[in-house]
């Protein structure tokens, strides 16, 4: 199973490390340093590699690395789940996953993934147990403990990784009760220059905020629940009951969790709620090139589409962008060769548009590659699937709840290719 | 106020500063100090020095002091083997404490402490927590059992705690459950004949019933547990397969992951027309596509299997095509992997969306993957013929770019197109001459020739094309002098009269300018075709090539059976079996998918289907001399490919030379007696080919057959299969596998070098310890060329017997020391005594009587061979493959007595009497020797014979 765990940062550096078993030099990260010379920019490096004697499986997260070394043949997606879970802890202990605040928690963090691995078996992962046992820090509470001499760890045993339902702790009491759903859906698509559709599938996660006493045991059931292709769902969900009717029954955790993902595949008619009309062309001599860039809202069901972005990698022999645009601001930036065109909020009636010149480094044969364009937005009130929630119903408590539920459709790995 | 304090102290007085706070007598500075501590050693620095000071402070009802110190034990125990028992008291007081918390945090730490010292103190209070009322403790002591199992595995064994691990999987709590099968999968990783997860239909419907209450990862170690079962009928596989088909809508991918393994594998039982087999082919889409939703590192490994499972079942996911599309910021590793898996979904019904897509790849900024993407409309055209119109102009748009490296790599697969497509497409070839100045690498400069070759009488000036890439012949690379030379040569054919100063001018350039063996025989070999026949050379130069196609790159049905059921695990991520890269490979058990039994015929199938789920290692495959000849000819015909060695021209004899003919007399000019290295005329080789290549041995003693009842040929002389004799972590990478045998009389050890190590390996050599037969190496070890990183090779190693001499125990016991450029390493291996066994070993009727009487009873020995299913002449056939004659025999009350003998290399006879019961599988034998010792290989022998 999982043997150790080092954590680089950006620039080469090993400011953690972590056995779970007998201690593996740090100098196998070395086969590590050189793939990742190898790989150029530090996304590409492959996340697993092979050395004599170990293997090194690595995520890359907040510009950090998790590296992880294994010597048994271990499923190599149960190691990545367990990184990309370690980053989740730290963020949620610490509020983000960065190096200094890891360095800022470094016992805590140590605590941490003594208590997440025993001999390299997953142990405790579930954010409510962890915390019942080791109490994330908080201002307040570090000051108390200063002054006191109190201690970061829980004195109880964590209850819930006994009973049968171990993602809730026992007795939790709150004077308010509500219970908030965020559906958040995502459209990863690619439209070719004409605009056309090439592929388009949407993610959703239906995000939930649960603050209710006792145990309750929720249902939620949707309008349109043939929608969804293929969903994915948190371990308390009776897979059961939405076998055979299509309903959420759970008894929720304690705070925040992700209830259940789902996905609207390419089958399904995806609506692009934005259209991009682009021109983005070099000329074969004269070392410039024009760009031209309009964008308008398509299919938004009615909605303003906000936060619209639109990102451009530009082939190495841009030097510098001249442009105008109607709306919105927009830099390059000459070393990264990105443009970003922050539009703002699209309005119906007076398109954006951005246009100017590019110039070129002088004597740079003309490019061949066609920039792609990467576009952000963000639609409030909507759900861009249709997904719609009916109802919910909480029973075993005797108390009335406030609910709600908030839908958000944003834009994913969104592209338009030129 | 914040922990990044305690990196700030880097003063000399650290050590002392930290060693006088933790004796304070303030709980808080003593806490603190602590913490201090854990911090210098998270980072690396050494604070081993304040052993004694910090387990001073673990005797506390503090709970977080408490795991700090522990903390802290485990990571310098190993260091401070003495001090670490200080701190054995404290443990095995906490394993008793009324809270469970702190019990099984101290069964737990004590595992992690590897000291032997107090390992000892482990095991009472580990059974105790084992059988402790609280399942939170079970479980955690569950692991413990693991670890314990690293540490030291004859102690776990002696104390019984893995019969104990195997009853908790019966546990009434899940996560109990979970733990034990994973400490048990551990262990069994280790011991892989051991059987300990023994699966039955009751445990496997514990597992089962634990798989829906568990967490996560013991739903992972459960499925993976699973997915090592054979169901013994369809009715029991479709049974599991639905209760594990929910784990698909699991959040955690690897449990999606480890669910379709076992759905993909236990598949494989059902009828194909069950209306479940199609619904659940339907189920199993949409959580892949999924996977590839997730985060980079999560998709590179999902692609890895999906491109096992397309290949396995193309059905899964034909329709769902667009979501391998590559978008511009997947990194590479991602890019590369779902173009590989575009190809393999490719059919005439999605080929112009596929098509698109490419043609857009190949204008991004990334240059290896536009390569790919070029190479992939190349696999498209191979792959669905329809579509090879389409391909073609495409890449000829591609070509019009006028990007170097783009219109190279579309040469260099349009080359490919022709050998699928011969007589199509020459149209292209007038745009791809126009390009022939910009190729600058080699593989499409060998590609272009070979296209300007193929088509010379198409190409009106093909003898000048060719004739300006030989202006420099010396300096391209040996691929493209390959090609050079067998193009010309087909240019010669076809246009004769124009071109002989050409054909002169390239063969010697060939043979006589040119260092490289390779080109020079080639050279050699047209030179004498040309000369002699130019019929034949006609036929053979521009012989009808065999059409490629799209097979190529896939995987080969065997490992891809092998790799489904390995899917999600590393072997899966490297299309490679575990056998080949895990350390210490020896116990690896090859998978196999389960053969399809329908429940009516399931009195017969358990034994059926547990023989598929073993298979043995296949023996060493000697090439047969249709392959050999066909790589000789395949010189000619597979462009750039071939580079390896010609085979020694076995048949050249000096003689050869009277049969050049005149015209390669006035070729060669002068220089006649320059080349006595002429190989022999093209005619020869095939006909000395079969001597040379002489087939497994063995069968030569056919007519030392002279009894009754023996019927067919006898076997070959039986060969053990190779066994790991070195393991790579022992010996710095080299791992060596092998085994004995005979052939034609001589002693073989055949050996597998495999290079695991990051450097080149060079300068083997071996020798032998002095041993009971005194065998030695009759030559050096020969191998020639260095060893590449994972390069493997077979070595065979002739061996003779006039070896110093020393009696060994056991006494067919081999001590070997093999060095290499990197260091000498030793192993022992023991040899089947068979091999020692001579041709000659046939005793006289009468002499055999004699010497059996004569040997005293006290020599004789006598075995029984348990479940052979052999009748006595099978037997006694393949025991003659292996030098053990049958003198005589006689049947008495339907028992076969089996007569026989066998003489050493030393001169020591080995009497026998076999006597075979028909319809009783166990036979007995009696040995008789003047020499008692040898009796119990010879046994060793005869049942490793008759049972292969």
């Amino acid at each position: 199973m999982i043997h150790s765990l080092f954590l680089i940062n950006h620039s080469g550096d090993i400011f953690l490390e972590k056995h779970w078993k007998s201690v593996v030099s740090r100098s196998v990260c070395d086969y590590f340093f050189e793939a990742r010379e190898n790989a150029g920019s530090p996304e590409n490096v492959p996340p697993v590699l092979q050395t004599p004697h170990h293997y090194l499986i690595s995520i890359y997260r907040d510009r950090l690395f998790f590296l992880s070394a294994v010597q048994t043949e271990v499923p190599p997606l149960f190691v990545i789940e367990f990184l990309h879970r370690v980053a989740e802890m730290f963020q949620d202990y610490f509020g983000e996953c960065s190096e200094v605040v890891i360095k800022d928690n470094v016992v805590i963090v140590y605590e941490l993934l003594e208590e997440m691995l025993d001999n390299g078996f997953p142990l405790a992962t579930e954010s409510n147990v962890l915390k019942e046992m080791i109490r994330p820090p908080t201002i307040l509470r570090s000051v108390v403990n200063t002054l006191t001499g109190g201690s970061y760890i829980g004195e109880t045993l964590p209850m819930g990784q006994l009973s049968t339902i171990p993602w809730r702790r026992s007795g939790v009491k709150y004077t308010n009760n509500e219970a908030y759903f965020d559906v958040i859906e995502e459209i990863d698509a690619i439209l070719d220059k004409s605009g056309t559709t090439v592929f388009a599938e949407i993610q959703g996660v239906i995000e939930a905020c649960i603050k209710l006493s006792g145990m309750p045991d929720l249902t939620l059931s949707f309008m349109n629940p043939r929608l969804l292709d293929d969903v994915s769902f948190h371990p308390c969900v009776r897979f059961k009951r939405w076998e055979s009717e299509r309903v959420l029954s759970f008894i929720p955790p304690d705070g925040n969790f992700t209830l259940m993902t789902y996905h609207v595949s390419t089958q399904n008619l995806v609506a692009i709620p934005v259209y991009v009309k682009q021109s983005i062309g070099f000329f074969e001599s004269g070392s410039c090139g024009r760009l031209d860039l309009t964008v308008g809202p398509k299919q938004t069901m009615g909605k303003t589409v906000e936060g619209m972005m639109i990102t451009i990698h530009m082939p190495t022999a841009v030097l510098s962008a001249n442009l105008t645009a109607t709306q919105g601001s927009h830099t390059y930036n000459p070393i990264t060769k990105v443009l970003v065109w922050d539009v703002g909020k699209l309005n119906p009636q007076k398109l954006p548009n951005l246009r100017g010149s590019l110039s070129l480094q002088s004597g740079a044969p003309k490019p061949e590659e066609n920039p792609s364009l990467n576009i952000n937005l963000k639609i409030q009130q909507l759900a861009i699937s249709g997904i719609k929630v009916n109802r919910l119903d909480m029973y075993g408590e005797k108390y009335k709840p406030f609910k709600g539920v908030k839908y958000v459709t944003k834009a994913g790995r969104f592209q338009v290719r030129t | 106020m914040t922990d990044s304090k305690y990196f700030t102290t880097t003063k000399k007085g650290e050590i002392f500063e930290l060693k006088a706070e933790l004796n304070s007598d303030k709980k808080e500075k003593k806490k603190e100090a602590v913490k201090k501590v854990i911090a210098s050693m998270t980072v690396g620095k050494d604070v081993s020095a304040l052993f004694p000071d910090v387990v001073n402070c673990m005797q506390t009802d503090n709970l977080e002091l408490k795991k700090l110190v522990y903390l802290y034990l485990m990571n310098y125990a190993k260091s401070q083997p003495d001090m670490a028992i200080m701190a054995v008291n404290t443990f095995v007081k906490d394993c008793e404490d009324p809270n469970p918390l702190i019990r099984a945090l101290a069964v737990r730490t004590m595992g992690c402490i590897r000291v032997d010292k107090i390992t000892e103190y482990l095991c009472e209070p580990l059974r105790k927590c084992l059988k402790d009322e609280d399942p939170y403790v079970r479980k955690t002591a569950a692991v413990c059992v693991a670890k314990l199992h690293d540490i030291n595995a004859q102690l776990v064994e002696d104390q019984g705690f893995l019969d104990t691990l195997k009853d908790l999987i019966s546990d009434s709590n899940p996560m109990v459950v979970a733990n034990a099968v994973a400490a048990l999968s551990e262990i069994a990783e280790s011991h892989p004949n051991s059987n300990l997860l023994d699966l039955n239909p009751q445990s496997i419907n514990k597992l089962l019933t634990a798989l829906n209450e568990c967490t996560e990862w013991g739903q992972i170690f459960i499925l993976d547990c699973l997915a090592n079962y054979t169901p013994r009928d369809d009715r029991e596989s479709q049974s599991i397969c639905e209760r594990v088909t929910p784990r698909l809508s699991h959040a955690n991918s690897a449990v999606v992951l480890s669910a379709v393994k076992v759905l993909m594998k236990f598949m494989e039982m059902l009828p194909k027309d069950l209306d479940y087999y199609g619904t659940l082919l339907k189920k199993l889409a949409p959580p892949l596509v999924t996977l590839l939703s997730a985060e980079p590192e999560l998709q590179y490994v999902a692609l890895r299997n999906i491109n096992l499972i397309v290949q396995k079942r193309p059905e899964i996911l034909k329709h769902e095509m667009k979501v391998f599309f590559v978008k511009y910021n997947d990194p590479i590793y991602v890019k590369l992997e779902k173009l590989d898996i575009m190809i393999r979904l490719a059919s005439q019904a999605n080929i112009a969306q596929v098509l698109a897509e490419l043609k857009e790849y190949a204008t991004e900024v990334d240059v290896d993957f536009v390569r790919k993407a070029v190479r992939a409309i190349g696999r498209c055209a191979i792959k669905v013929e329809q579509s090879a119109e389409r391909c073609v102009s495409t890449l000829l748009d591609l070509i019009q770019t006028k990007v170097n490296y783009v219109v190279q790599e579309a040469i260099v697969v349009i080359k490919d197109i022709f050998r699928k497509y011969p007589n199509k497409y020459e149209s292209v070839i007038a745009t791809l001459c126009e390009n022939l100045d910009s190729l600058d690498e080699p593989e499409a400069r060998a590609a272009m020739i070979w296209i300007v070759g193929e088509y010379a009488e198409r190409i009106d000036n093909a003898d000048e094309l060719l004739e300006s890439f030989l202006e420099g012949f010396h300096d391209e690379s040996t691929q493209v002098q390959l090609q050079l030379l067998t193009a010309i040569v087909k240019l010669f054919l076809k246009k004769p009269t124009e071109t002989q100063e050409l054909v002169q001018q390239v063969l010697s350039l060939a043979t006589q300018d040119s260092d490289n063996p390779d080109l020079r025989d080639r050279g050699y070999i047209y030179w004498r075709l040309l000369s002699t026949d130019p019929v034949a050379a006609k036929e053979v130069v521009l012989a009808e090539k065999p059409l490629i196609s799209e097979e190529t790159d896939l995987i080969e049905p065997t490992l891809l059976e092998e790799l489904i059921c390995h899917i999600g695990t590393l072997a899966s991520v490297y299309h490679k079996p575990p056998s080949a890269f895990v350390e210490g490979s020896r116990g690896v058990q090859h998978k196999r998918l389960p053969v399809r039994t329908g429940s009516g015929e399931s009195a017969e199938s358990p034994d059926t289907s547990s023989a598929a789920g073993i298979s043995e290692a296949p023996p060493a495959v000697i090439p047969s001399q249709g392959d050999l000849l066909g790589d000789l000819l395949n010189l000619d015909l597979t462009p750039p490919t071939t580079t390896g060695p010609l085979p020694p021209a076995s048949g050249l004899q000096m003689g050869a030379m009277d049969l050049l003919g005149g015209g390669l007399d006035s070729l060669l000019g002068g220089d006649m007696g320059g080349s006595p290295a002429l190989g022999a005329g093209f005619g020869a080789p095939p006909a000395v080919a079969p001597a040379s290549l002489s087939a497994p041995v063995g069968g030569g003693l056919g007519d030392l057959f002279d009894l009754g009842g023996g019927v067919g040929l006898p076997m070959g002389f039986y060969i053990p299969p190779k066994t790991v004799w070195l393991p790579a972590m022992k010996a710095k990478g080299l791992e060596i596998s092998g085994t004995f045998g005979r052939r034609a009389g001589v002693i073989q050890m055949e050996m597998t070098l495999t290079n695991k190590a990051m450097s080149v390996m060079t300068d083997f050599a071996i020798q032998f310890n002095r041993n009971s037969f005194g065998l030695a190496p009759a030559g050096p070890l020969q191998v020639l060329t260095p060893l590449n990183p994972n390069q493997t090779i077979e070595v065979s190693l002739p061996l003779n017997t006039v070896g110093p001499v020393m009696k060994m125990e056991p006494l067919n016991n081999l001590q070997v020391a093999v060095k290499n450029n990197i260091d000498v390493f030793y192993f022992s291996c023991q040899y089947p005594i068979n091999m020692l066994f001579v041709e000659d070993g046939k005793m006289e009727r009468q002499v055999f009587l004699a010497t059996w009487k004569d040997i005293p009873n006290e020599n004789e020995s006598q075995f029984q061979i348990k479940d052979c299913h052999l009748n006595s002449d099978a037997a006694s056939n393949k025991l003659q493959g292996s030098n053990v004659f049958t003198i005589a025999k006689r049947t008495v009350d339907s028992q076969d007595m089996l007569y026989q003998s066998m003489k050493l290399t030393n001169g020591i006879w080995v009497l026998a009497e076999m006597r075979v019961q028909a319809g009783n599988p166990n036979y007995t034998i009696s040995l008789k020797c003047r020499a008692p010792e040898v009796s119990q290989c010879v046994f060793q022998c005869y049942e490793a014979v008759l049972k292969n």
